[in-house]
């Protein structure tokens, strides 16, 4: 329980670092990169290498890059129907996500 | 357009606007954790990029651009909508470098000391995004110029 206290705070605070850097930025495309900044990844990974050791953050990491692909493809999508399709933002940002999962899962299925 | 910081953004920001964006922050670090322990790493990692505050983040840009357009006496909404697009254009392309920090650090975490692949892996996601920024925003300069 403890431990994952701590990984709530820690990534809190670390997300909530590159989402203000975000907000205080300008032009908005540059910003916009912290959105994709690895704040998740730069809070977990050491307590996982604390808690279990550098073999399970590798299989971690190695999975992660599947998980950053569908990023890539989430935020072209968002991108594309905020721009083009005029839709409002929480709709295209939440059902999105299905396909992040899609991708991010599709990849790992693929690379077994 | 130069890069500049704007300290009155957050200024306009309501707390409840970082308290959101702190919970949705410690909810994916922690259930990513939770995802690990229970179906392996190999799932759990899937999660380190996982976009955890991005809806919160664009729903803020598009009522923050909203709110500033009424102020100013229009509608606000197709601003809105087009500021957050930009918005996730910009994370399209730090999610370029999201694919190269995952790369090196992949690459490194082993035979590096954990602490400096980390932040060589950083150090690629900012060299990657900020190169694929340039190119995109000179990419678009050119565009308007010959649209003009």
């Amino acid at each position: 329980m403890t431990e994952f206290l701590v990984r709530f705070i820690v990534g809190g605070v670390v997300v909530s670092i590159f989402a203000i850097m975000g907000d205080v930025l300008k032009p908005k495309s540059f910003a916009g990169l912290l959105g994709a900044a690895p704040s998740v990844a730069l809070a977990t990974i050491p307590l996982t290498i604390a808690k279990d050791g550098l073999a399970f953050a590798e299989i971690e990491v190695r999975s992660m890059l599947f998980g950053a692909i569908a990023f890539f493809c989430y935020a072209v999508v968002v991108s594309y129907f905020l721009r083009r399709k005029n839709q409002p933002a929480l709709l295209v940002t939440s059902t999105s996500l299905l396909l992040w999962l899609a991708v991010s899962f599709g990849l790992f299925a693929l690379s077994d | 357009m130069k890069i500049k910081l704007e300290m009155n953004a957050v200024k306009r920001s309501k707390w409840y606007e970082f308290l959101i964006r702190f919970v949705f922050g410690g909810l994916v670090a922690a259930t990513a954790g939770i995802i690990a322990k229970q179906f392996g790493p190999a799932i759990g990692g899937l999660f380190l990029a996982f976009p955890a505050i991005f809806p919160a983040t664009a729903t803020l840009i598009e009522s923050h651009e909203k709110r500033k357009k009424r102020e100013a006496g229009f509608d606000g909404t197709r601003r809105g909508r087009q500021a957050a697009g930009i918005d996730a254009a910009g994370a399209a392309l730090g999610a370029i470098g999201l694919i190269g920090f995952a790369a090196v650090l992949r690459l490194l975490i082993v035979s590096t000391s954990p602490w400096l692949s980390l932040f060589l892996a950083t150090l690629v996601w900012a060299v990657l995004s900020f190169a694929g920024w340039n190119l995109w925003r000179g990419k678009r300069k050119r565009a308007t110029i010959t649209d003009a």
